[in-house]
């Protein structure tokens, strides 16, 4: 195959002309997303004992715990602002109760800034 | 300095073109301005600096953990080269040694990086001579790649599999089969752009004799990398210095003689194939063991330089720590800052028609290089220091008017 | 005389033609895009981008000449819808013929290509100016050999008018494999007339962003994409008619087979737009000068030979 000429090419472009093409007209077309792909947070406030180790490790400042009861009856709260977090997931790993976990889920854009900050 | 789009007649038919800071074959924001006799380059000034984003500053401010992340994001496509050097700099200050499996998984995803970054090359090199059809299969296949790493590390560029210690996701063997016939089809692929560079007529007809940067010039201008390795400079940190698992891979440096844009198309495409060697390798000798070690939160005082090998050439990393959870200064020597200096060279001479190629032959990374600030005044040049420069900037906005301690900041 | 008026400027005149460059557009987008493992547009976007233009603002710059900026446009669909008139559609049959209209097709032909050049050349913008400086030295690159392959059938059918070729070689259908070099010429010189891939130097989107056209916007730039759609089109019938001039002399079939040979003629010059790198100016004109121009001699002595003239 090692001859010299112009258009060598050609004979890979018409063999693709028949075949699917390689890319889907999304969102009509179904996108496959692979399973441990970090998208949304998830929190469980059962075990959180607020020690803000994961607000303190976020790299951009996006998590915030805030504890909406009292120290005897904790109703932990937590708000992410999706717009600033960056899906590193430090904050699952660093989280000592395992409180945190991350979905599959990255249809997260909305029409307005308020609505980038999200509960979880 | 204001770039004006007309033809500025100098009484000796020379016009002067601007590419950038917004054209359409530069894929990030820097100024070059062109001057043309007819069509040949005679004159060429090169202005970069626009991505400049005071990353150096912010890592002092952050602790090591979430620098990380920020030094990840020094650059979208060495970004896990950068997370390494970082991490083994820490690893060293701290005394740590990282698991065997760990050095190998963080092997993998290097030459799989090294594999998504030739073939977003060969697509943007192809685009630029205007050969649309090979810039779209090029990054068809880069798809798999960039699949692949999402399956191992969870996002397509970014990785975040680097922590300090280890790396922080486990491959199973499901995993690994993945991987091995990914490599297969990616091989064959590449095979075949090997053949159509080293046999296409009209490929060879606008990458030949363009750019031409010959050995003595390399070593003069300090050039790294692919560029370097194209005049025949074997230059290879895997080699020379073998980091992470480096040191029990066979690698072989692929140099070639052409010393020209051609010369790098073909180092790049062989460093492909390498690549794929590399990884088979790796998988076959996986050892077995744990993947983290823990890593203390205060890191000793002292100074590390730390190096390894991007897919466009050596990356320096230097850490000054003082024994507390943020570092006092963090360096980071990109490689392109290495490869611009031999810009203004390689384009006086050609043609027109070869700057865009000319200047995305060396793989420019603009994000990568932006770091160090050195204003230049009548008397020289003068490196100012923080403080310095602080009240620079104060004094400069002052005099267009805006005064900076007033001006209140939005909440977040 | 209302006859006239419908045939020139309805059917088979412009609209047809207007309508037929669309449709070309689109397969032409749609088989290139195909052609490397992608999706492609949808059959109204030519159409949506040619009403998205209209409705955009005009901005002609401050130092540009005003009254040529605006009538360049204009000149350049008309010159192609003016030599559409003697390209045959019906088999042989075509609005209007006489004995020369070769002549008159080719310069007709000519027009656009020098519109390119002023529009470049009266936008006084450094890339506009290199642009138009690359269009006309790629003009003396393939002028020459497309002129002489398109006139080459000529000397064996011994007339000068498309329709009376096209009448000639569907008669005598084995001189057709005489003039196998001709095409060949015709087609790739063809592509550098219409300045696609791999001869798009004047419009090289990496290099000078757009070239000649880079300041027009809104409605004058519809029409410069339209005259070079038309152009796309009277170059695939141009060929058709004189090189594959199949008929059946039944007038609805031949409008068919009209669409059949002018659509093969768009299938080769998409394959030929997507299977090279762009050729840098230099490189088109020895191209040209060392290939296209003495195939396209040794054709003309060739059908001398056959005629009887030479030997």
């Amino acid at each position: 195959m090692l001859r010299n000429g112009p258009g060598k090419i050609v004979n890979m472009t018409i063999k693709q002309f028949f075949k699917e093409p390689a890319t889907i007209a999304y969102p009509k077309g179904k996108m496959d997303i692979a399973d441990k792909y970090r998208g949304r947070l998830i929190y469980d406030p059962a075990n959180c004992i607020g020690c803000n180790l994961c607000v303190r490790n976020c790299p951009a400042g996006a998590l915030k715990i805030t504890n909406e009861g009292t120290k005897g009856d904790r109703k932990m709260r937590a708000d992410l602002n999706v717009g600033h977090c960056i899906f590193c997931c430090q904050c699952v790993d660093c989280c000592p109760k395992k409180c945190l976990s991350f979905s599959q889920n990255i249809d997260l854009s909305s029409l307005n800034k308020k609505d980038l900050t999200v509960r979880l | 300095m204001q770039i004006r789009g007309r033809k500025q007649m100098k009484g000796n038919n020379r016009i002067t073109l601007p590419i950038g800071p917004q054209h359409p074959s530069l894929k990030e924001p820097g100024c070059f301005t062109i001057t043309l006799e007819g069509e040949k380059v005679v004159g060429a000034v090169i202005g970069i600096g626009y991505n400049h984003r005071g990353l150096e500053k912010a890592c002092e401010s952050r602790n090591y953990i979430q620098n990380l992340y920020l030094i990840e994001r020094v650059c979208g496509i060495c970004s896990h080269t950068h997370s390494t050097a970082y991490c083994q700099g820490i690893e060293e200050l701290a005394g740590l040694s990282i698991p065997r499996r760990a050095a190998y998984i963080r092997v993998i995803v290097a030459e799989l990086e090294r594999l998504h970054s030739h073939l977003l090359w060969l697509g943007v090199a192809g685009h630029e001579i205007g050969f649309d059809t090979l810039f779209m299969y090029a990054w068809r296949d880069r798809e798999k790649v960039l699949d692949m790493l999402a399956k191992l590390c969870g996002n397509r560029v970014n990785y975040g599999i680097n922590t300090i210690g280890g790396v922080r996701r486990d491959l199973d063997d499901r995993m690994l089969q993945d991987i091995s016939k990914m490599a297969d089809a990616l091989q064959d692929q590449v095979k075949y752009y090997l053949d159509l560079a080293l046999t296409e007529t009209t490929l060879s007809a606008r990458l030949a004799g363009v750019g031409k940067l010959s050995h003595e010039d390399a070593l003069k201008f300090g050039a790294v990398g692919p560029v370097a390795r194209s005049a025949d400079i074997a230059d290879d940190i895997r080699v020379t210095e073998p980091y992470a698992a480096y040191a029990e891979i066979p690698v072989k440096p692929i140099t070639d003689t052409h010393a020209d844009v051609f010369g790098r198309t073909v180092v790049r495409v062989r460093e492909m194939l390498e690549s794929i060697n590399i990884i088979r390798f790796c998988i076959k000798n996986l050892p077995d063991g744990d993947i983290v070690v823990k890593a203390p939160l205060r890191i000793p005082a002292g100074e590390v330089i730390s190096r390894t090998e991007a897919p466009r050439g050596e990356d320096i990393h230097f850490i000054r720590s003082n024994g507390t959870n943020m570092p006092e200064r963090v360096r980071v020597r990109a490689p392109t800052e290495a490869n611009w200096r031999g810009m203004k060279y390689m384009l006086e001479g050609g043609y027109l028609a070869d700057v865009p190629i000319t200047i995305a032959a060396i793989d420019p990374c603009y994000s990568c290089t932006d770091r160090a600030i050195v204003v230049n005044s009548d008397s020289g040049t003068e490196v100012m220091d923080w403080q310095k420069l602080r009240q620079y900037s104060i004094d400069w906005y002052k005099k267009q008017g805006i005064d900076i301690p007033s001006v209140k900041m939005p909440n977040r | 005389m209302l006859l006239t008026f419908v045939k020139i400027l309805i059917f088979p005149g412009f609209m047809f033609l207007a309508v037929y460059g669309l449709i070309f557009e689109y397969i032409d987008r749609k088989v290139y895009a195909r052609l490397q493992n992608r999706v492609g547009p949808p059959w109204y976007q030519p159409l949506a981008d040619f009403f998205k233009l209209l409705g955009k603002e005009t901005i002609i710059p401050a130092d540009a000449n005003k009254r040529m900026f605006q009538t360049l446009p204009v000149i350049s669909l008309s010159a192609v819808a003016a030599a559409f008139i003697y390209v045959p559609v019906f088999g042989e049959a075509s609005s209007s013929s006489f004995e020369g209209d070769l002549i008159i097709v080719l310069y007709f032909l000519t027009i656009p290509t020098i519109c390119s050049f002023l529009a470049g050349w009266y936008s006084r913008g450094v890339y506009a100016t290199i642009g138009s400086t690359r269009t006309l030295t790629q003009m003396f690159a393939y002028e020459v050999p497309l002129f002489m392959a398109l006139l080459a059938p000529s000397l064996i059918a011994k007339t000068w008018s498309v329709t009376g070729m096209t009448a000639f070689y569907s008669e005598h259908p084995l001189y057709i494999l005489i003039n196998f070099p001709a095409f060949f010429v015709a087609l790739i010189a063809g592509q550098g007339k219409l300045e696609r891939a791999p001869f798009d130097s004047p419009e090289a989107e990496t290099e000078i962003v757009s070239g000649a056209l880079v300041e027009y916007s809104g409605k004058l730039l519809a029409i410069f994409k339209m005259s070079i759609d038309c152009e796309l089109v009277l170059v695939a019938s141009l060929i058709s008619a004189i090189f594959m001039p199949f008929m059946t002399g039944i007038a609805g079939l031949d409008f068919v087979l009209y669409f059949i040979k002018t659509i093969v003629m768009l299938l080769f010059l998409a394959v030929l737009r997507s299977a090279m790198a762009r050729f840098r100016v230099d490189q088109m004109v020895s191209f040209c000068w060392k290939y296209l121009t003495p195939i396209a001699i040794a054709q003309i002595i060739l059908n001398l030979i056959v005629r009887g003239e030479l030997v």
